[in-house]
């Protein structure tokens, strides 16, 4: 291999070094990751019949029976998540809120997880 | 290091996917952001790229063989990069003053000629025949190997040796090419 060669590949390592992702990003995710599908099993052993008779306690139980079923239930939640402010800004009241998070639910279940 | 056999348990295959995940954050956000050219977008596809692997990952693990799941986890970027460039009918941009330039070492002498040079070699990257860049981020930013990235771009190994060989000459040569018309001007 040439002089030249080895020079060019060098500043190619230097023009391309690796991008270390934000702190943030890495926090998100790794507590997202680790915690979100223990988390979802554990909503749903805790799920009572009874707790369903008042609609205020359908949104977190829904929302476990969609996500709780294992793998992708990460994918799930984050993108129902980044979409949050969308929401807030596109719903006048907790109740449309509600309503429209467990309708974004439904759609990235439907997305992420088509065969369950 | 990974260990070969296919976790029995959720508990195990979620230990196994959080190391995973932690030894190849970097990669997987270093080949994003190179692709996409800005760190939003790389974020964006970060996640992306995890959170399908978490999906498909006890069905890779029972495919690898106990290979290596690094190219895996770039394959599942690169199409998720492909589909984030057909949605939205756009090229990716050059990423040049946050990652290379920025984190790169210099001397000070050099400085404003280094970064000239890595400009050029930067846009020059961004240029190139999609498998070609793809091909030299996994190279130099990531550190693959010819095997692994064989295997991230679904290509045999010697197809993709040729392929970083005419990457890297037809770079070299563009950024000849823009140095010669600066000198000429």
């Amino acid at each position: 291999m040439s002089t030249g060669t080895t020079d060019f590949e060098a500043l190619l390592r230097q023009a391309l070094t690796p991008v270390e992702p934000p702190a943030d990003l890495a926090a998100r995710l790794t507590a997202t990751l680790v915690n979100l599908t223990e988390l979802a099993q554990e909503e749903l052993e805790a799920w009572e019949l009874s707790a369903m008779r008042d609609p205020r306690n359908w949104v977190r139980p829904a929302a476990a029976a969609v996500i709780g079923a294992g793998a992708g239930t990460a994918l799930v939640v984050l993108r129902v998540r980044s979409r949050h402010r969308v929401r807030r800004q596109q719903s006048s009241n907790l109740f449309e809120l509600a309503g429209n998070t467990l309708h974004d639910f439904a759609e990235e279940a439907r997305r992420v997880l088509p065969d369950r | 290091m990974l260990a070969d056999k296919v976790p029995e348990s959720k508990a195990e295959l979620d230990a196994r996917f959080t190391e995973l995940y932690r030894k190849h954050l970097r990669d997987v956000y270093s080949y994003s952001y190179y692709r996409v050219g800005n760190h939003h977008d790389a974020e964006d596809l970060t996640e992306q790229t995890f959170l399908q692997a978490y999906r498909h990952f006890e069905r890779a693990l029972r495919e690898s063989n106990g290979r290596p799941l690094r190219p895996w986890l770039i394959r599942i970027a690169h199409n998720l990069a492909a589909n984030f460039y057909r949605d939205r009918s756009r090229k990716p941009e050059s990423a040049i003053e946050d990652a290379g330039l920025i984190s790169a070492p210099h001397t000070t002498e050099a400085l404003v000629e280094g970064r000239e040079e890595l400009k050029g070699i930067l846009e020059g990257v961004a240029r190139l025949p999609d498998d070609r860049r793809e091909a030299l981020i996994m190279r130099f930013a990531l550190g693959m190997d010819n095997r692994e990235i064989a295997r991230a771009l679904g290509r045999t190994d010697g197809a993709t040796k040729v392929l970083l060989h005419r990457a890297i000459r037809q770079l070299e040569g563009m950024v000849a090419e823009t140095t010669n018309n600066g000198s000429a001007d």
